[in-house]
């Protein structure tokens, strides 16, 4: 275990304002643009969103991993109240693999080929907690047992071409928990793989985060995956969070037009659907063109003159629940009676 | 959560596995094997080896001081199989000793070159920007000239001696290397174990000597193989100009040159080192040749 908790924190990981721009010639891109939200100890946390809203960034960001041309501007990551951006990069390597962890998206190219797999996981041991060959090793074994790769002791000399992708993520799943990290950073965990390995993994996910009491942030943009996992859900539109709730809220009453966009495209299984799915009108807006207003105006029904020109804030409500939208504010200047559900049905 | 215990893979028991490792390097000398140059190169290498570690003791005269000085520049008998030189040695005799001289200095030159060229291609490809420019900036002055001009000025500066031919050879042999790994380096670095590596808090030095020089090795050792026939002739060559190895050290290039003054009236005194060097310079190529197909993942079998 990596120190005690700390009792004089509440979120394992608070991100405030985080800007994050990739700089060209004589163009700067805000791929991420002001982010803000927490995780509580020991929840998950679904990052929702297009591709392209910014989601990777955000979590590469925490990890200090943004390489050039990008740079973090501005903002703070708190990780168990402190501040990362002010870590030295010999500070920040300590915590990468050890407090913070993270899984990419693809567990194909995600491991190295010309190592065995027992090798690629002592390496976290290696290099944190300075074992040696054998110790690690063992420990290693010890870490497929946990993430349910049957025969570990043969598994742990095979190299990775010589695994399916289900047991390459479980793999890499080890890898990310050898340390026993507060936070687990997920990166689309499940989108290389099939649906019945998708559950399995996500199962195993969630009983280890349950046993070792971890938090994650899991990023995706399948929101079966959130209803499965998640405590609290951000959705993130072009850079910005639009909509932050538990994940009950989200479902049963979402409240921003991209997030009921987003949930009415999901096909229904209980529902006869006649005719099409529904569609968000339109596509993401270029990050070096964006709209000055909300952000996500040009594509929502619901738009008015007032959210063409000028960007709501994240607003909390008494719940906690927290929304970019000019609809739930006191200067909306649409039709009061406005339902964001009903409207955009019949719309789509 | 039991859903996680069930699996879709089953372990496929009683399959003995082989070391992975080895079964890689056993399907790399499969598709070796089946190159009859590349097979040819390699037992050729094998026997220069072996004549380069017993045969110095088992020539019939001494190389350098058997000097039969009635019997000069004699032509191939059953005496002297190669005939004999200007001062009446064996050049059979010379030409055997010559064979461990030449194959230390490709085999040093190389070692010494890939190692620097490795390590500065590296560095370059995994760091990029102002140091990569520096670097290769400096790898292009050297490769603009070619290789032999800049060994031969090399040891101009140095004085002519067989470490400084090695160092020579070495230098020129750099620039290759460098350009090959930076350019291995760049791929490598972009793909996401790479990333997953740094994600797991692991230092620079660490990813770029534990996790990309292993992915990179192939092309080093076919392009060393390569160099090193490279490395003989301009090492070679350098002896042959008088800049190497000195008289009366039994150098094939060295001894060429003693037998170009003779090559109307005796010219088996420069055939056979001649001789020697193609067979030495073409066993590599040839085995070099056969690494990079068999090293190749596109050809199968």
């Amino acid at each position: 275990m990596t120190g005690a908790p700390n009792p004089s924190y509440d979120n394992i990981l608070e991100i405030k304002n985080l800007q994050t721009s990739f700089f060209t010639k004589d163009l700067e891109v805000k791929a991420v643009d002001g982010v803000s939200f927490n995780i509580p100890k020991g929840k998950v946390l679904g990052v929702v969103g297009e591709s392209g809203s910014g989601k990777s960034i955000t979590s590469l960001s925490i990890l200090r991993l943004i390489e050039e041309p990008g740079k973090i501007k501005g903002g703070e990551i708190l990780f168990k109240g402190e501040n990362l951006l002010d870590k030295s990069e010999a500070q920040m390597r300590k915590i990468r693999g050890n407090e913070i962890s993270m899984i990419f998206q693809e567990p194909m190219t995600s491991l190295n080929p010309t190592f065995t797999v027992g090798q690629q996981i002592s390496e976290s041991f290696r290099i944190h907690e300075g074992l040696g060959k054998k110790e690690a090793k063992k420990k290693s074994i010890e870490m497929l047992k946990l993430v349910g790769i049957p025969s570990p002791e043969k598994r742990i000399n095979q190299y990775p071409f010589e695994l399916s992708g289900g047991m390459r993520q479980r793999v890499m799943i080890a890898i990310a928990l050898a340390c026993n990290p507060d936070l687990l950073i997920a990166d689309e965990p499940t989108t290389a793989l099939d649906v019945t390995i998708q559950a399995q993994i996500l199962d195993l996910m969630k009983e280890l985060q349950e046993k070792l009491d971890m938090g994650i942030l899991l990023i995706t943009h399948d929101l079966g995956v959130v209803a499965e996992t998640c405590d609290y859900v951000a959705v993130m539109y072009c850079g910005k969070v639009v909509e932050f709730t538990d994940k009950k809220t989200l479902f049963t009453e979402p409240k921003h037009p991209y997030t009921v966009g987003l949930m009415q495209s999901v096909p229904q299984h209980d529902q006869d659907v006649d005719g099409d799915l529904a569609v968000i009108r339109g596509s993401v807006p270029s990050p070096a063109d964006m709209p000055q207003g909300c952000r996500f105006a040009p594509r929502c029904p619901f738009a008015t003159d007032l959210c063409r020109n000028k960007l709501p804030d994240l607003e909390t409500d008494e719940e906690g629940n927290q929304i970019r939208c000019w609809i739930y504010s006191d200067e909306w200047d649409g039709d009061p009676e406005v339902n964001v559900h009903e409207q955009s049905k019949s719309t789509s | 959560m039991s859903r996680s215990n069930e699996h879709i893979e089953k372990p496929e028991i009683a399959v003995k596995q082989p070391n992975p490792r080895l079964k890689s390097w056993k399907s790399v000398f499969n598709k070796l094997k089946k190159n009859k140059s590349a097979v040819v190169g390699g037992i050729l290498i094998i026997l220069l080896i072996i004549i380069a570690l017993i045969g110095p003791y088992l020539t019939p005269y001494d190389p350098l001081y058997d000097q039969d000085v009635t019997n000069k520049l004699a032509t191939p008998s059953s005496d002297h199989w190669f005939g004999t030189d200007n001062f009446g040695r064996d050049i059979f005799s010379r030409v055997i000793q010559g064979t461990g001289l030449t194959l230390m200095i490709g085999f040093f030159s190389i070692l010494l070159g890939a190692t620097a060229g490795v390590f500065l291609g590296i560095i370059a490809g995994y760091y990029g920007k102002r140091i990569d420019s520096i670097i290769m900036r400096f790898m292009d002055i050297l490769l603009a000239f070619p290789s032999i001009l800049l060994a031969l000025t090399i040891v101009t500066v140095l004085g002519g001696s067989m470490v400084n031919v090695v160092i020579a050879v070495a230098v020129s042999s750099v620039p290759i290397f460098a350009r090959i790994v930076r350019g291995s380096t760049l791929s490598v670095k972009k793909l996401e174990y790479i990333d997953a590596m740094r994600a797991l808090g692991a230092s620079d030095s660490r990813i770029i000597f534990k996790h990309i020089l292993p992915n990179i090795t192939s092309p080093i050792i076919v392009q060393a193989t390569l160099s090193i026939a490279t490395a003989i002739l301009s090492a070679a060559g350098l002896s042959f100009l008088g800049l190497g190895a000195q008289p009366p050290t039994p150098e094939w290039g060295a001894m060429l040159s003693d037998g170009r003054n003779y090559l109307y009236n005796a010219p088996h005194v420069a055939l056979f080192p001649g001789l020697a060097i193609v067979v030495a310079v073409l066993a590599f190529n040839m085995l070099g040749d056969g690494l990079r197909d068999a090293f190749d993942p596109k050809t199968r079998e």
